[in-house]
């Protein structure tokens, strides 16, 4: 009932539609990123944004196109250190996560004038998404959807067995690079929603625990999604009430659900 | 004969370390060649390079007459068995259409001609029953012929196996073997292992690879020299390349 009072706000209703966007995206690529295993990849790639962010604000431009030109950056830039170096994916994320961090913090430090929602950038603003940026939650996801239908197969091939798949003439290269930009997307949609600290967990929980109940891929894409809508009403429910944080209570609303997930399928196995 | 796979003076390297040295190989059309020689002796990483999967640092390398990488939707590949996710959400069936992926295209989907192919193949090798079983869930035997299901819905020429026979039991390992056998009318068949129990008696030609490849006519070394390098009875190979030693070998019993 407190929710139905809640929707006669139009940034009520905003931030439903943008949870549920968030939704689509993290529940689809979130599931390609815990089958394989780039949960800290997609840390790297969010921290990255922050670079982006700061960037915006010191010259002015609106901070979300600089976190969307610093997050595909450092997916091409983690792709090629994959294929033509030698240094170790860990490191060359790690390095990735603390430099755009300090591109933020320096970027912002030279700008003139305080910056207001800095911390709506790390932990996200649900509350206060605007219409245009729902617009632009709308094309990301369709980007997403469309690449993920026509390179399924691709994406499925090249996590269970990459040397069979390069062997049966797939580009792996080429679908690694896109999936890393479909994690760039993915995380400036969530950026809005969780921000860029809490990103990682909306990419790996609902996909993680969608996991533990589902036997094929498309599946645990499906799961999570619902699974994701799920845990952004909650959490949106519980932050109204208590007037608490929203994107640190989405969070933790999935870790709990999760974490109950996890001991109900032990009991009843 | 048409000869379907070549290697001259193929040296393969990790690092600093020769992992191939001066590798020169012929296949010829229905051949069943077998390779076999200790852990760490270079098996996969040929296959690998007749896949154009590992670049050689020197020497050539033909497949079909082109090079490995343009000739490779001719060719079957069953990698070996390695650890992988139990978990990976993917059914017997997703696993075997993966074989059909060249065919498909990047953007395409599957279709029924795809389908009823991955059927045959699982019922050809007596996993069709098993098709909506997760892969994680099958036994090390029903794996193995679940990989070499999707070598073969690619319809291939050549068909590289990578020791098919390291987690099966000797039933089993009869089976998979009498299956290759039928096929060889069809496919040139190259396989590798550690193994030297089975193989010899269904294989036509052996050679024995550590680092180096031995065969019959191999110059340099004789008798326990060759035991010791290649961990592989000579007797396998004395009599000549290509030869067919278990056949007389049963019959002399
Ligand atoms: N990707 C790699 N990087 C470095 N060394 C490797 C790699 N793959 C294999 N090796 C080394 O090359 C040698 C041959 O390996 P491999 O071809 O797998 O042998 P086999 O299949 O006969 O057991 C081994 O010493 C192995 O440690
Ligand atoms: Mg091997």
């Amino acid at each position: 009932m407190i929710l139905w009072e809640a929707l006669q706000y139009e940034f009520m209703r905003n931030a439903l539609a943008a949870g549920i966007l968030a939704s689509i995206a993290c529940g689809v690529v979130g599931a390609l990123v815990v089958v394989r295993r780039m949960s800290m990849m997609s840390g790297g790639i969010s921290h990255a944004a922050f670079g982006g962010i700061g960037l915006g604000y010191l010259l002015g431009f609106e901070p979300i196109y600089g976190a969307l030109a610093f997050t595909i950056a450092s997916a091409m830039m983690m792709g090629f250190i994959r294929e033509r170096t030698e240094i170790s994916e860990d490191s060359a994320i790690g390095i990735l996560w603390v430099t755009g961090m300090s591109l933020g913090v320096i970027f912002i430090g030279l700008s003139p004038g305080y910056a207001p929602d800095l911390f709506s950038y790390l932990f996200g603003s649900i509350l206060a998404v605007p219409s245009s940026d729902l617009a632009v939650m709308v094309v990301l996801d369709a980007v997403i959807l469309t690449v993920v239908y026509f390179l399924y197969e691709e994406f499925l091939a090249v996590s269970f067995d990459e040397d069979f798949a390069k062997a049966s003439g797939v580009p792996t290269e080429r679908v690694y690079l896109i999936l890393l930009s479909l994690v760039a997307l993915t995380v400036v949609i969530l950026i809005r929603v969780v921000g860029v600290v809490l990103v990682i967990a909306m990419l790996t929980i609902p996909a993680a625990t969608a996991w533990q109940f589902s036997r094929r891929l498309n599946e645990i894409m499906l799961l999570s999604s619902i699974l994701s809508v799920i845990f952004t009403i909650e959490g949106l429910w519980l932050s109204y009430i208590f007037n608490i944080a929203s994107g640190a209570t989405i969070v933790l609303v999935s870790v709990a659900t999760l974490l109950l997930a996890s001991a109900l399928k032990k009991i009843f196995q | 004969m048409n000869e379907v796979i070549r290697l001259e003076d193929v040296w393969v390297r990790y690092g600093d370390i020769v992992v191939l040295e001066g590798i020169n190989l012929s296949v010829y059309e229905h051949d069943f060649l077998g390779i076999i020689g200790p852990n760490g002796g270079g098996k996969t990483t040929l296959l690998k390079v007749i896949l154009g999967l590992v670049k050689p640092v020197r020497g050539r390398v033909t497949v079909l007459g082109d090079t490995p990488e343009r000739s490779r939707r001719f060719v079957g590949y069953v990698p070996q068995i390695t650890l992988f996710d139990r978990e990976f959400p993917a059914t017997v069936l997703d696993v075997v259409l993966m074989g059909r992926l060249g065919r498909k295209g990047i953007l395409g989907k599957y279709g029924k001609e795809d389908l009823k192919v991955a059927y045959d193949a699982l019922e050809s090798v007596e996993m069709l029953e098993l098709k909506d079983r997760r892969i994680g869930e099958l036994s090390g035997g029903q794996l193995q012929r679940v990989l070499l299901a999707r070598a073969l819905v690619a319809n291939p020429k050549i068909l590289l196996l990578d020791e098919p026979t390291a987690s099966v039991d000797e039933p089993t390992k009869t089976n998979l073997y009498k299956l290759l056998k039928k096929m060889n009318d069809k496919v040139t068949i190259l396989l590798v292992s550690h193994d030297m129990g089975v193989i010899s008696s269904y294989v036509e030609k052996i050679a024995c690879l550590n680092r180096k490849l031995f065969y019959h006519g191999s110059p340099e070394m004789e008798g326990e020299a060759v035991e010791e390098t290649y961990q592989c009875p000579i007797y396998l190979i004395a009599h000549g390349f290509p030869h067919r030693v278990l056949k007389k070998h049963k019959r002399g019993k």
